[in-house]
């Protein structure tokens, strides 16, 4: 063929012969270079950077806060265990001797933190001074309250309703037992209540992740205003859509990632301001309670949804803009 | 290697561009495009480059038919063809070396060798030991033979270029057509639009020249001519 004289053989494209490790080698490559450079122009320009990053940082703040809180009412209410009670009352027939077994073989079971025997002379004589019916008490000829037990369920399982009710079964059904008293309304309550802070917050998590998706959308699609003439030149020499979308994405996963890490220092900040207060506060109600603070699942939690959502917004941004961006040389 | 069969284009303001265009280049030809501005140079090379496409007729390129090439493949046929503007284009926030690599980081090409097609380029137009300099820091001569080591760094087989020296004094103009000259002496198939028949005279080559949007003479009168 005249044509090989004319035009010696070379290879067309760069990338003709390659085997799929040098392939890969190269994908690679090519990642980890844009990955870098890509988090290098934003340092070039820190301070539109930094405000980018603030206002991702304190919208994944505050549904986090928000989670802390729900967690932290939920271990407070824990260590107030002891305002959780069950009364038994005995059969009038039960003697002392038997009740004070009886509390003794309950000591053992698990998930109880204490048991009282109110023996029934005792029981009368605080009725008598707390009441104001002494003289009307005086006219009994005798003792009509039963002997009792209180028990205080262990601090871990006083906000489980489920265990307190087993509890109150188990007991109800021992022949010795009268009646099983059991306040849990309160439980309840406080368990709706918190019910309604963790939808609540699964709104505002919702609500706030849509805001740092548009928040990143837009400070993308200024960025590939600013950088039109860099995405015109890179297609005319064969760039394609992809290739030209790439450092864009990672901005925003650059984006997310640092927006996310403002929030972990926010809220470990505000944590740490916070602890020593409530330290105070709760030794003066007579608590052990201890400020939770993020652990490293929820950590892991929260840098990863941040990485996620800056991708995504840089995504569709460019889904939008990069298109319209067309070689008129 | 390129050919137009009658092909027209009618942009969307109802200026006719082209009209009635065919011409053809071979193999390993180089080709001085001529005519006054408006006469449709920039046109033809558009189409060569997918930048715009036809209203009507065929154009071939490297032996595509290049109304089958669907906009998901633009990039990879522009890889094919080197293309050199009279503005440079070129990337005045990074230095002449990420200029003129563009087109390899694009194919994917690994750093080592990169590095040594990106110097065996400039060293083609003569700027070796320029690569860490910023484009702004150069002449506009040295800046438009960036552009040409960019253009002919991936080794395309098409080369074409848009007035290349349209700014440049006559010397330098003479200067960077040798350089053209020389890449098609290695087998590259060369297009250049220029008006600058002073540079035409001096190599001698077959020229077409439009007028117009026709195409108002062609060397190549056993061929293709219009």
């Amino acid at each position: 063929m005249p044509d090989s004289i004319t035009a010696p053989s070379r290879p067309r494209i760069a990338t003709a012969r390659r085997g799929p490790l040098e392939f890969l080698g190269a994908y690679i490559e090519r990642h980890a270079q844009t990955f870098v450079a890509s988090l290098g122009r934003m340092t070039r320009q820190p301070f539109a950077t930094l405000m980018t990053i603030a206002v991702i940082g304190i919208a994944l703040a505050l549904p986090l806060c928000l989670d802390l809180l729900v967690d932290n009412v939920r271990a407070a209410t824990g260590t107030w265990g002891g305002a959780v009670e069950l009364s038994v009352y005995f059969k009038p027939d039960v003697k002392l001797a038997k009740a004070e077994q009886l509390a003794s073989a309950l000591r053992q079971r698990s998930g109880i933190a204490s048991v009282d025997v109110i023996a029934a002379d005792e029981a009368l004589k605080e009725f008598r001074e707390f009441s104001g019916f002494g003289p009307a008490l005086d006219a009994l000829t005798d003792n009509p309250l039963p002997h009792a037990l209180v028990i205080r369920p262990s601090p871990d399982r006083v906000a489980s309703p489920s265990h307190i009710d087993a509890l109150r079964r188990y007991l109800q059904n021992w022949p010795e037992v009268d009646l099983v008293q059991v306040d849990t309304e309160w439980v309840e309550r406080l368990q709706s209540i918190l019910d309604v802070a963790r939808r609540l917050l699964l709104l505002a998590a919702v609500l706030l992740g849509a805001g740092v998706i548009v928040i990143v959308g837009n400070t993308i699609r200024l960025d590939i205003e600013n950088r039109r003439t860099e995405i015109e030149v890179t297609k005319l020499v064969g760039g394609s859509d992809a290739f030209v979308r790439r450092p864009f994405l990672y901005s925003g996963f650059w984006y997310g990632l640092g927006g996310s890490l403002l929030a972990w220092g926010l809220v470990t900040l505000g944590i740490h301001l916070l602890e020593a207060p409530v330290n105070r506060l709760a030794g003066l109600y007579g608590s052990s309670f201890k400020l939770v603070g993020l652990d490293p699942r929820m950590t892991a939690i929260l840098l990863a949804a941040g990485a996620i959502l800056g991708w995504l917004g840089s995504w569709l941004a460019t889904a939008r803009h990069l298109r319209a961006i067309e070689p008129t040389a | 290697m390129i050919h137009f069969e009658h092909v027209h284009k009618r942009y969307p303001n109802g200026r006719e561009a082209l009209s009635d265009v065919t011409l053809n280049v071979s193999d390993g030809e180089m080709v001085f495009l001529t005519g006054h501005s408006g006469a449709g140079k920039s046109t033809v090379l558009k189409l060569i480059a997918l930048i715009d496409r036809p209203s009507r007729g065929r154009v071939i390129v490297n032996h595509q038919n290049i109304s089958g090439v669907s906009r998901r493949r633009i990039p990879a046929f522009r890889r094919q063809i080197g293309v050199v503007f009279q503005d440079h284009k070129l990337l005045h926030d990074r230095p002449v070396f990420d200029n003129v690599a563009l087109p390899l980081i694009i194919s994917g090409m690994r750093r080592r060798e990169l590095d040594k097609r990106v110097r065996a380029a400039l060293d083609q137009v003569g700027l070796l030991g320029k690569e860490n300099v910023a484009p702004l820091e150069l002449s506009t001569g040295e800046q438009q033979r960036v552009g040409i080591a960019r253009a002919v760094v991936s080794k395309p087989l098409v080369l074409i270029a848009d007035e290349p020296t349209g700014n440049l004094d006559p010397e330098l103009a003479l200067e960077i057509m040798r350089v053209f000259r020389r890449l098609n002496d290695v087998g590259v198939t060369v297009m250049v639009a220029t008006h600058d028949l002073h540079v035409v005279d001096h190599f001698g080559l077959r020229r077409i020249a439009l007028d117009h949007g026709r195409v108002a003479e062609n060397d190549d009168e056993a061929g293709y001519a219009g």
